[in-house]
């Protein structure tokens, strides 16, 4: 069996490899060069600039395994960062990296398998992909704390049949330690945070780089109406954000609404973001089987699930729930198995 | 491994390793010093020069040794540009190597009056574009002899004399690293002033290279120091390097012809078979003033990141343009500024032959690159 593997040049992806090569595979390494620079402009020093794939190419050569970098940037371009910026500009919070995970890591390294002449594609992610009973389930990570079973949500059982996620069985601790053992360059790195083509910059001047063109000036308003502010634009604003609105009232203030059809923020008190549910679109079902009635389900990356009833393209929380913003990504649990995952179109009550 | 990209570069001929251990072993010498394994160093070091400077019929005093192609570019581009000067402006062409294009970015970025001229569907420059590019202002003129992506030769000799006639100040530069192999090389029939070639494009070391500096041409260095190279590039001699540069240029100026047949032949015969399988295939390379150990193909519908890692892992070592520090593969300027778009460059592959390729295993290649281009498409 061949498998390809996807390399970020972090710890997990390291010894993805590493165990899918002493599991006996045939393994190929690759890294995804999806962007150049904040501006998207390539650095002048030099033709292309991925400083994570030195490491990822390193590991590589260490495990002796073939490795390439594959040129992405266009789908990248088009399929993430355009999203991200037209999402925000229509009053969204957008999820990035699991876009990227959908539209270019699984879409495109999956599609492309054949051609690289592999049956698997290995990713790090914490997860743990099996077939139980004829079905490939996708559950929760050995690592709870570390678990990624949420941005793996929209897999499908077609697309999880070929993808494999040697390192979800472990916890952090035992991938570093693995790591060290074979003495792989990586088992050190620390974790990258930042959503990759923002780096270490905030959302707004990121998004003020790139798009200026969506930046249309409007109302910051209470939830009566009352005009409190003005801003330069609606992008870069997330439902349940009290920090940077630059404003100062007497009681903790947040924004409960975007409006992008008029360009306005609402700002509200805590207990006005609370939601009673949510409309779902772009369903995916992980076991191609559609769930009703009572499930759990996580609308945070790192999120704790809460408890929730579905019914067709709705959700209703058992409990009100704070801060669920358009846009976001929503996985439906069954305890530690995940049932499918949806976007998060409007909330309502 | 069928190792068909000598176009990045090449294995050393047999005896070029053997010339240069003496002067990384026994003859250690700074050929800067006084005493007696330094003189050794020192003489090794001007008799290489002098058979260097041979195989292209200059003056030993007008070869700077450098560390190769780039640094070589750079020296050309950026010596007579800052240099005090009336003039310092640059001409140059859209499909020169990074090493011409990116200096000459920086001299633009530096407030120099710089301009790019295009090329045709075959590669060959806009001649008259190129003579309207040169002002009063222009101080340099630099056109590659023979593409590296490509294979394509420009007719150096008469862009030079239509040029010179146009204007006898300008100083013309010649990127010429992938013509050694296949090129007679004379400073004198080409009429440039400054030329740059580097070893391992034909079977010397990396490393070492050269810039040809015709007599009298002002050039302000990059390297400043102890003044070697008479002051036009310092620091501690290489050598070892340029032992290995004079027994690589001396063999492959003698390996010439065979190489302008043999090797051309076993391009022809790649091509041929390859051609005859996939029919919608495009040549990039031109038909006539081409190169015999260039060529570039395109492949309808195929990826070439795909193609080159399967052929890859298929034992067939081949490229797209340019190496990069990344290794990926980006759209080849060279192929867009023939007026290829960005999907038809990332169909296309750069297959180069050299010294030691054989028909066996070009053959051998044609039916791997045939077999993955079926299963690909």
């Amino acid at each position: 069996m061949r498998a390809l593997v996807a390399m970020s040049g972090g710890v997990d992806s390291s010894v993805a490899a590493a165990l899918m090569k002493t599991a006996g595979y045939d393994v190929t390494g690759v890294t995804l060069k999806l962007w150049s620079g904040p501006n998207g402009e390539a650095p002048t020093a030099g033709c292309c600039t991925v400083s994570d794939a030195e490491d990822a190419r390193r590991v590589a050569a260490q495990l002796d395994i073939p490795y390439y970098v594959l040129d992405y940037t266009e789908e990248f371009r088009h399929g993430v960062v355009d999203r991200f910026v037209h999402d925000y500009a229509s009053g969204r919070t957008p999820n990035p990296c699991i876009e990227c995970n959908r539209t270019v890591k699984f879409d495109r390294l999956l599609s492309g398998l054949a051609d690289f002449d592999c049956q698997v594609l290995v990713t790090g992610h914490h997860a743990r992909n099996c077939l139980e009973d004829g079905v490939w389930a996708l559950r929760r990570g050995e690592d709870r704390g570390k678990d990624q079973s949420y941005v793996l949500s929209m897999l499908t059982q077609s697309e999880l049949s070929r993808t494999r996620f040697p390192v979800g069985d472990l916890t952090k601790a035992a991938v570093r330690s693995v790591a060290t053992e074979m003495g792989l360059r990586t088992a050190a790195k620390p974790e990258s945070m930042d959503i990759c083509f923002v780096g270490q910059r905030d959302y707004r001047s990121f998004l003020r780089d790139i798009a200026p063109e969506v930046f249309e000036p409007g109302a910051v308003v209470g939830s009566d109406g009352a005009d409190i502010a003005r801003h330069e634009g609606i992008i870069g604003f997330t439902v349940g954000q009290r920090r940077g609105l630059g404003i100062a009232v007497g009681e903790p203030r947040f924004v409960v609404r975007i409006d992008a059809g008029t360009s306005t923020v609402v700002l509200g008190r805590r207990d006005e973001l609370a939601v009673g549910g949510v409309e779902l679109r772009q369903v995916t079902w992980t076991g191609g089987i559609p769930a009703t009635g009572r499930i759990m389900a996580q609308y945070r990356a790192h999120g704790e699930p809460v408890a929730a009833t579905l019914s067709d393209d709705r959700l209703l929380f058992a409990e009100p729930q704070e801060a669920v913003a358009p846009g976001q990504t929503i996985a439906f649990y069954d305890d530690d198995r995940v049932l499918g995952g949806a976007l998060i179109a409007d909330t309502f009550g | 491994m069928i190792y068909l990209d000598h176009a990045a570069t090449t294995p050393m001929r047999p005896g070029v390793w053997e010339a240069m251990r003496p002067y990384s072993d026994e003859v250690f010498g700074n050929s800067s010093g006084v005493h007696d394994v330094s003189r050794r160093a020192k003489n090794a070091l001007e008799e290489a020069r002098e058979r260097i400077a041979a195989t292209i019929r200059a003056r030993p005093q007008e070869i700077v040794l450098t560390s190769g192609g780039t640094e070589s570019d750079n020296l050309a581009l950026k010596g007579v540009a800052l240099n005090r000067n009336s003039r310092s402006g640059v001409v140059t062409v859209a499909t020169e190597h990074e090493a011409v294009l990116e200096t000459t970015d920086f001299l633009r970025r530096l407030g120099l009056s710089t301009k790019v001229i295009g090329v045709d569907g075959g590669g060959r420059v806009d001649l008259e574009a190129l003579i309207d590019a040169v002002d009063s202002d222009t101080v340099v003129l630099s056109v590659m002899y023979l593409n590296n992506e490509t294979g394509m030769i420009q007719d150096l000799p008469r862009i030079v004399a239509a040029v010179r006639d146009h204007d006898p100040d300008v100083l013309i530069h010649s990127d010429a690293v992938q013509a050694f192999s296949s090129e007679d090389l004379d400073v004198d029939v080409l009429g440039v002033d400054l030329l740059t070639l580097t070893g391992h494009k034909f079977g010397g070391p990396k490393g070492a290279g050269l810039l040809y500096v015709r007599e009298g041409t002002p050039l302000e260095p990059l390297l400043h120091g102890g003044g070697q190279e008479l002051g036009r590039r310092s620091g501690t001699h290489d050598v070892a390097g340029a032992a290995g540069l004079a027994a690589a240029m001396e063999a492959a100026v003698a390996d010439r012809p065979r190489f302008r047949t043999e090797v051309g032949q076993i391009r022809d015969d790649f091509e041929k078979r390859v051609v005859a399988g996939v029919p919608d295939l495009v040549v990039n390379t031109p038909e006539t003033m081409r190169s015999p150990h260039h060529l570039n193909l395109r492949f309808p519908g195929v990826r070439n990141e795909t193609l080159l890692m399967r052929l890859d892992r298929a034992g067939v070592a081949a490229s797209a343009g340019s190496a990069c520090q990344s290794g990926a593969s980006e759209v080849s300027h060279v192929l867009e500024a023939m007026g290829l778009g960005a999907e038809q460059a990332r169909e296309s592959v750069r297959f180069s032959f050299g010294w030691n390729s054989t028909v066996e295993e070009a053959i051998d290649a044609a039916d791997i690159v045939l077999g993955l281009v079926e299963e690909l498409r």
